[in-house]
Formats: C-alpha cells, sequence, structure tokens
C-alpha cells in the first residue's frame, strides 16, 4: 500500500537535549496511527516537524513518495497536514463560525467579510459531523467538548488528508469520546490518515489499527494494535511491566469521619448532596461530565460556594464560603486544571509548595524565613519524589506529574488532612501515574481522607475504596470499592432517559 | 544600589530568573553606562559632580514614583493615578503645613497618610468592585486633579512658613558628613525608598503574595491566600510610596502647584518598563526601574547638556522605551 505520509531518519536537537534520534514513522492513507510515550519522550516534537513548526537537522519527510521541506506551519498545511492542539487555541470571544475561518475569511467587495457564507461553511461541516452547534454562537460560551469539536472542525475545514490529533478525549466525556470516534472512523473510511496521539488505552484499542511507541527521542517499535495486548504497549513505554494491581481496600467502618456533607445544594448543579468520608478513605467520584462532580468540589471548597447545606469536619460544623474558609479547616483541592488553578507557573519549586502557608514561615513584621521554606520544600521533594533538579526550579519546567507532586506538596505542607483531587493524573503519562496512584495510597495510609474524581473508570476502580456516581447535580448512589462498571454506568445515567 | 541588589538576590523571582534577570539588567545597567559615556565624551560639561547630582536629583521624584508603581505593575495591574495622587499629597501637605500651622513631621504624615488612603480606594476598587485597574485609576487620576484644583483654589500653596521643609529633598545629609561628596536628600530618599521596597518584595509575604497575584491570581486565590485584602495593601503601599515622592516635589519647589502631576505616571510607567518589569505581571525588579528611571534622567539631562531641543528629547525618549521593551522582546524570543 502506497504510503501518505513516510518520516525517515528525523532528527532534532535543542540546546542541550537530542529530542529526536533517527526517528522513522509512516502513515498509509485511511488508518488510525496511534503514536505512544511518556512526557519528554518526542511525540511532539516529531509532530511538529511533521507540521513545520520545528526544522529538522536531519532526515528526510516524503509526502505521497516524493520528499517535501516543510519550512512553515502553512506549507505543512497546503500539503493536507492539519493539526489539533492540546491546548485549544480558539479565539473565545469569536463565534465558532469565525474561529474556522479566520485568516481566511470569505470576502465581499472592499474588504467586507461574507458573513452569511461563512456561517453557512460552517454549519456545514457541522453537519457533516453530525454536531448541532450554532456557528453564530461566541466560543466562549460552549463547553470544553463542543470547543475541541470546533477545532476538529477547522481543521477538516482545510480538507486534510493528514490529521494529527494531539490528546483529543482529554476534556471529553464517554458518550463526547463516541461520538468523537464515530467522526474518526468516518474521516478513515474516507481516506483520511490520522495520527493519534492520547494516554488513553482503552482508546488506543478502540480506534487504532496501528501502534508506534516512542521513548527517549526514538522509535521503541510500531505494532498492530489488534493484536498486541496492553501491557505489551505500556512496557513498551516504560522500559518495564506495570503491574496494574489494586491495593487491598482497608476496613474503615471503624474510622471517624473526617468530612461529613449533607443536603448541599447549589442552583440546579448541586441538588441535596449528602455523603461521609472517613479518616484514611479514598472515595471515588464516578459520572459523566455536568455531573456535578467537579462543582461539588468547588462547592465544598468555597470556591462556588453552596446556597444551602451544612458541612462537618471531624465532626464539627463549619461554614465555608471562600476557598480560605476551607483551607483553615484543613481541606485542600488539586484541580483539573494545574496551570490555571493550582500553580503560579512563572515562580520556583519552593514559592508554590510555600503558597498556601507563607504566614506560618514569617515573622510578625512579615519576613520570609527562606531558609526554613527550602529545608521543608527538599523535604517534599525528597519524600514525594518530585523529579527537580532544586527547589528554586520554576515549575513550568517540570513534566505534568511532578507539577502535581508539587500541588500535593502545597497541601500537605498546610497540614490539610482532606484532600479533594480532581481528575488527578490528567496530561500525566503512564509510568507517573502509577506513582501518583501510590502517593494516593499512601496518603490514605497515612490517615489522610481523600476524595478522587475522575472521569477515568478504571482509574476510580483502581483507587477508590468507595465510590460516589453522580448524575445531573444528584448523588444517585454510593458504591463499594469492588463494584463492576456495568453498576456504575447503570448509576450515572440514572433516570436520564426518563 | 548595593543594599537593593543584596535585597534582591534572595528573592524568588530572582531567584527563578536569575540567568534571564541578570542578563536583562545587566543590558539596562549596560545601556546606561554606555549613556553616560557617550554624553560624556559629546559634551565635556556632562560628567562634572555638579551635573551628576543635577541627574540624581531630576530622578529622584521620577524614581520614587516608578518605584511604587512598580509593585502595582508586578501583580499585573496598573497605575494611572500616581501622577496627580503625588500633586494631590503635595496639596494636603501644603493645607497642613501653610494653613493648618502645624509641626513638619505632620505634614510629612498628611502627605503618607493622603497617598496610602487614596491607594487603598484605588485598590479596593479594583480587587473588590472589580473595576479594571486601567479604568479605576483613570477615574482616580481625574478625580484627585480635580481635587488638588478645588481645594487649593487653583492657586499653589507655598512652604516659606516652614523653612526647613525644603531640605527634605534639597538639604544633604551625606554633604554634611562628607562635604565632597553633596548628594541632595531627595536622591538619598529615593535610594531608601528603593532599598526598602526591593526588600519587601525580596522576603516578606507581602512581596511573595505581590508576585503569585500577577503570576497566577486564581491559583493564590485557590490557596486560600486572601488576595482581594493583600492586593488592596499593595495599591496602599504605593500609595504611600506615590506619597513620599508629594513630599519631595513640593520641597523642591518650595510649593504645591496643583496643575502639575498630569503625565508624571507615564514618565514613572515608562521608567519601570525600560527597567525590564513585565506589564503582563508576575516579574519584575526595583533594581531594574531604578536603572530606569536613571535612564530616563541621564538623556534628558544629556540632551539638554548637548542643547537639543526639548521637544526633541520628548521624542527621543518615546524611541528609547520602544527599543528598549523591543530589545527585551528579542531576547525572550532567542530564550525561547
Amino acid at each position: 500500500m502506497s504510503e501518505l505520509v513516510r518520516l525517515e531518519g528525523i532528527d532534532k536537537h535543542f540546546p542541550g537535549v537530542h529530542a529526536l534520534r533517527a526517528v522513522g514513522f509512516d502513515l498509509r492513507p485511511g488508518e488510525v496511527h496511534a503514536l505512544m510515550g511518556e512526557n519528554g519522550a518526542g511525540k511532539s516534537t516529531l509532530m511538529k516537524v511533521l507540521s513545520g513548526v520545528y526544522q529538522p537537522d536531519g532526515g528526510r519527510i516524503l509526502i505521497d513518495g516524493a520528499e517535501v521541506s516543510l519550512p512553515t506551519p502553512k506549507a505543512a498545511r497546503d500539503l493536507g497536514i492539519g493539526i489539533i492542539h492540546q491546548e485549544l487555541a480558539l479565539m473565545r470571544d469569536l463565534t465558532a463560525a469565525q474561529n474556522i475561518w479566520i485568516g481566511r475569511e470569505p470576502r465581499l467587495s472592499f474588504g467586507r467579510i461574507d458573513e452569511a457564507r461563512l456561517n453557512a461553511e460552517a454549519e456545514a461541516i457541522f453537519a457533516t459531523m453530525r454536531l448541532g452547534i450554532d456557528p453564530r454562537a461566541p466560543v466562549a460560551g460552549l463547553s470544553i467538548a463542543l470547543q475541541q469539536m470546533v477545532e476538529i472542525a477547522k481543521a477538516l475545514s482545510f480538507r486534510s488528508r493528514v490529521l494529527i490529533m494531539d490528546e483529543p478525549t482529554a476534556a471529553l466525556n464517554d458518550a463526547e469520546i463516541a461520538e468523537l470516534f464515530t467522526i474518526v472512523r468516518r474521516l478513515r473510511a474516507e481516506g483520511v490518515g490520522i495520527i493519534y496521539i492520547s494516554h488513553k488505552m482503552d482508546e488506543i484499542k478502540r480506534v487504532a489499527d496501528r501502534v508506534t511507541v516512542m521513548r527517549d527521542g526514538a522509535t521503541v517499535g510500531t505494532v498492530e494494535a489488534a493484536d498486541t495486548p496492553i501491557s505489551r504497549i505500556i512496557s513498551m513505554m516504560v522500559g518495564r511491566e506495570l503491574t496494574e494491581e489494586k491495593a487491598a481496600i482497608p476496613d474503615l467502618a471503624a474510622a471517624p469521619a473526617a468530612l461529613e456533607v449533607s443536603h448541599l445544594s447549589r442552583g440546579a448543579d448541586l441538588r441535596d448532596i449528602g455523603f461521609t468520608l472517613r479518616k484514611g478513605e479514598i472515595l471515588g467520584f464516578a459520572g459523566l461530565m455536568g455531573a456535578g462532580r467537579t462543582e461539588l468540589a468547588r462547592a465544598i471548597f468555597g470556591a462556588e460556594p453552596a446556597d444551602t447545606g451544612e458541612i462537618r469536619v471531624h465532626g464539627r460544623p463549619v461554614t465555608i464560603r471562600t476557598p480560605r474558609d476551607a483551607v483553615r479547616a484543613g481541606i485542600g483541592y488539586l484541580s483539573e486544571d494545574r496551570k490555571q488553578y493550582g500553580l503560579a507557573l512563572g515562580l520556583d519549586v519552593r514559592a508554590n509548595i510555600a503558597m498556601a502557608s507563607l504566614p506560618r514561615y514569617a515573622d510578625r513584621i512579615g519576613r520570609i524565613d527562606e531558609g526554613a521554606l527550602a529545608r521543608v520544600a527538599r523535604d517534599y521533594i525528597r519524600t514525594l519524589g518530585i523529579r527537580t533538579p532544586d527547589d528554586t526550579r520554576e515549575v513550568r519546567l517540570l513534566s505534568g506529574g511532578n507539577q502535581q507532586k508539587v500541588v500535593i506538596a502545597k497541601w500537605l505542607l498546610r497540614d490539610c488532612d482532606i484532600l479533594i483531587f480532581d481528575e488527578p493524573t490528567r496530561g500525566i503519562d503512564v509510568g507517573a501515574k502509577a506513582e501518583i496512584y501510590r502517593l494516593l495510597n499512601e496518603l490514605a495510609g497515612l490517615g489522610k481522607a481523600i476524595i478522587v474524581i475522575s472521569s477515568e473508570l478504571p482509574e476510580v476502580l483502581r483507587l477508590a475504596h468507595r465510590i460516589a456516581v453522580m448524575c445531573e447535580g444528584r448523588l444517585t448512589g454510593i458504591l463499594p470499592g469492588g463494584a463492576s462498571q456495568e453498576e456504575i454506568m447503570e448509576l450515572a445515567t440514572e433516570g436520564m432517559a426518563a | 544600589m548595593s543594599a537593593t541588589g543584596t535585597a534582591q538576590s534572595g528573592t524568588t523571582t530572582a531567584r527563578a530568573a536569575r540567568r534571564s534577570g541578570a542578563q536583562r539588567k545587566l543590558l539596562a545597567f549596560a545601556s546606561l553606562i554606555l549613556l553616560v559615556a557617550g554624553f560624556s565624551i559629546a559634551s565635556p560639561n556632562f560628567f562634572q559632580l555638579s551635573n551628576i547630582m543635577a541627574i540624581l536629583q531630576a530622578a529622584s521624584v521620577n524614581g520614587v514614583l516608578a518605584v511604587g508603581v512598580t509593585l502595582i505593575i508586578i501583580t499585573g495591574g496598573i497605575d494611572l493615578s500616581i501622577g496627580t495622587l503625588m500633586t494631590f499629597c503635595a496639596v494636603m501637605t501644603g493645607v497642613v503645613l501653610t494653613w493648618g500651622g502645624m509641626p513638619l513631621p505632620l505634614g510629612i504624615a498628611a502627605a503618607l497618610a493622603t497617598g496610602a488612603c487614596c491607594g487603598l480606594v484605588s485598590g479596593t476598587l479594583v480587587a473588590k468592585a472589580k473595576i479594571p485597574p486601567f479604568i479605576a485609576t483613570l477615574g482616580m487620576m481625574l478625580i484627585l486633579k480635580g481635587l488638588s484644583l478645588i481645594v487649593t483654589g487653583t492657586k499653589p500653596i507655598y512652604f516659606n512658613d516652614t523653612p526647613s521643609f525644603t531640605l527634605i529633598a534639597q538639604g544633604s545629609l551625606i554633604g554634611a558628613v562628607v562635604p565632597a561628596f553633596p548628594v541632595p536628600n531627595g536622591v538619598l530618599v529615593l535610594f531608601v525608598v528603593a532599598a526598602a521596597v526591593a526588600w519587601i518584595l525580596g522576603r516578606t509575604v507581602l512581596g511573595r503574595y505581590t508576585f503569585a497575584l500577577g503570576s497566577n491570581e486564581e491559583a493564590a486565590r485557590l490557596s486560600g491566600v486572601n488576595t482581594d485584602g493583600w492586593k488592596i495593601a499593595i495599591y496602599a503601599l504605593a500609595g504611600g510610596i506615590v506619597g513620599i515622592g508629594g513630599l519631595l516635589i513640593a520641597s523642591r519647589l518650595n510649593s504645591a502647584q496643583p496643575a502639575l502631576g498630569l503625565g508624571y505616571e507615564l514618565e514613572a510607567i515608562a521608567a519601570v518598563v525600560i527597567g525590564g518589569t513585565s506589564l503582563s505581571g508576575g516579574r519584575g525588579t526595583v533594581l531594574g526601574t531604578l536603572i530606569g528611571a536613571l535612564i530616563m534622567a541621564v538623556l534628558t539631562n544629556g540632551l539638554r547638556v548637548m542643547s537639543v531641543a526639548p521637544e526633541w528629547q520628548t521624542v527621543v525618549t518615546g524611541i528609547i522605551i520602544i527599543v528598549a521593551v523591543y530589545g527585551d522582546q528579542l531576547r525572550r524570543g532567542a530564550a525561547r
């Protein structure tokens, strides 16, 4: 079969880093080729070479068998290579249609934009995707999932023959993922070659034809997705076999309650929620996107306080109107969006770890004891295994898993014994995921009370001692840790059909 | 200078951005040296002790205002009211000293308190009422300009009844000890204020939160930091520093000139920007601002010594601002 894209011996150096070492890769028309590897393995760099963002130091790029050079992203796009970035690159205040056609708006005379055509053509693309997005709707008002769909529509509008998707499902729920895959399969049937980057193994199994694994800037190998077990792919990625075992569920019936929530409500988002979290327990929260799990976390934490309801911490009722109240009560919140809500990326590891505890390390006139802070920061770097040269490294330079550990250290330093993790492993690679899981189990073992909100059912099943399931703002049930996916999905969609 | 240098070296930002920050400051400092060297060669009158003192004296008011607004700019905000606030503080000092006949310390306290209170108002508008800093302080700028004119009846207030008042900026404590080196008090005040603010930024909770607010305000809030309260405190502190600027200008002119003030805010912001502080917040140093203020003063003075027309001096200042920021962009692009 003729190849759509062929990369041969691609080499790329950055100052101090050999990012790509003679990488080979090929893509056939009408296939979904998954590209996998831990963060820093070189996937994104390779894709930036293919989309004209980076120039390789060595090697050849062939499109339809002919060698090409891709000096600019535009050159790549003109050859039919489209890319959907992991971080959405939409202009929030423009409409969906304006975003799709930005930079190449259909014109009328005197430089006027043909808004009617713009909207009609956007609508046509949405129609082929079977999406009911209003092209005139400002992007800011769309859910993250729909924004993602707009990105895909934009890539399709270039009539791309090669579509690079970088973790397209990171912000999507199961129903939306299924929708996305329908679109992916249709594009495949039309002969489009799709390079699919993802950390999620089950997705690879569902959608990919072949899998290429990268590690440390080189390709480890390419395998057929259908006849390769997941454990084999993971071991190719991390260079070792991972144990997928769940830690034993402790018997916590006698453990004291750390957090008791009753009759918590806020508008249509949260309706009469009540549950008890015990010391040493990991309570998983499952549900579809929009079920109200993040809203619940933000209400408990005071980021968007509840209208009514009672919260008790260690048996004592507390009033939580602001995050400050929650932190004082010993509650820490680890947002799904670490970069936006958890970290000051431009500040260093030490300052971020200290962020919630500064007054404790300051004297009467507010002078900070940097020496003491440096000591505790180094302590946490060691005990949590944060991989950083030292505590004065800017956190933006750390990998996702290590950034997450910095946020964990921040709350541990503040003596928070109730920790709410919202999507604790989003954007974190497989090897680091296992480490975060182990860390969560250790924290629970130390008596911390932990809530884990996750859209990945395997993650909830692996971590949680009990599983609370939400649907449309209601808590529809709490299952034991050994529950099956079917039981959870039943509760997660309870009453939705009616 | 050395005092600000040591205080800065321990800060998170200085540490975090040690290399790029040092490079940038080196660049600014090199430009300053180059300017001084250039003017010295071009005109024999430039590198004279008296002229150097005149440059420092000229930099003192703008420098103090710039150091104050550096705090606000690091939070990601802006303060357009500092020019007219400076004048309003000077006016209030005149009211207390000349009209009220009260002793000098009360006059000084009046300037500081007026500055801090107005900063408190600006800060509250920004933090609590969520008015964008540009708009809130634009409003304050006009309000304070009007108030200065109303209180004084548009006429200057002179400090002839308080002879020691002019010593605040024009006397020389250092000259009294080392006669060969008559550094005016205004310059001394600038360096003390700069050292103090550098210390606050580098060593205190207030300073750390200033950077945190500019770097990621929401993350700070979700860490349990009282972001609104700290922001108000920072605006109030900056206002108090502007009050010091008001004292300096009133002392130099031996009067509170109610029509003065507009335009000073932009000169101060220009000094901050030349000094390499990012207008998008999260990054900046007092030392950089100080160098920025000196560059502007050297430029104005040097061009005047070379008999360049004042209107051309303004043009050159504008070009310098653009070149300084463009150079910074290039350097950052290269770093990336």
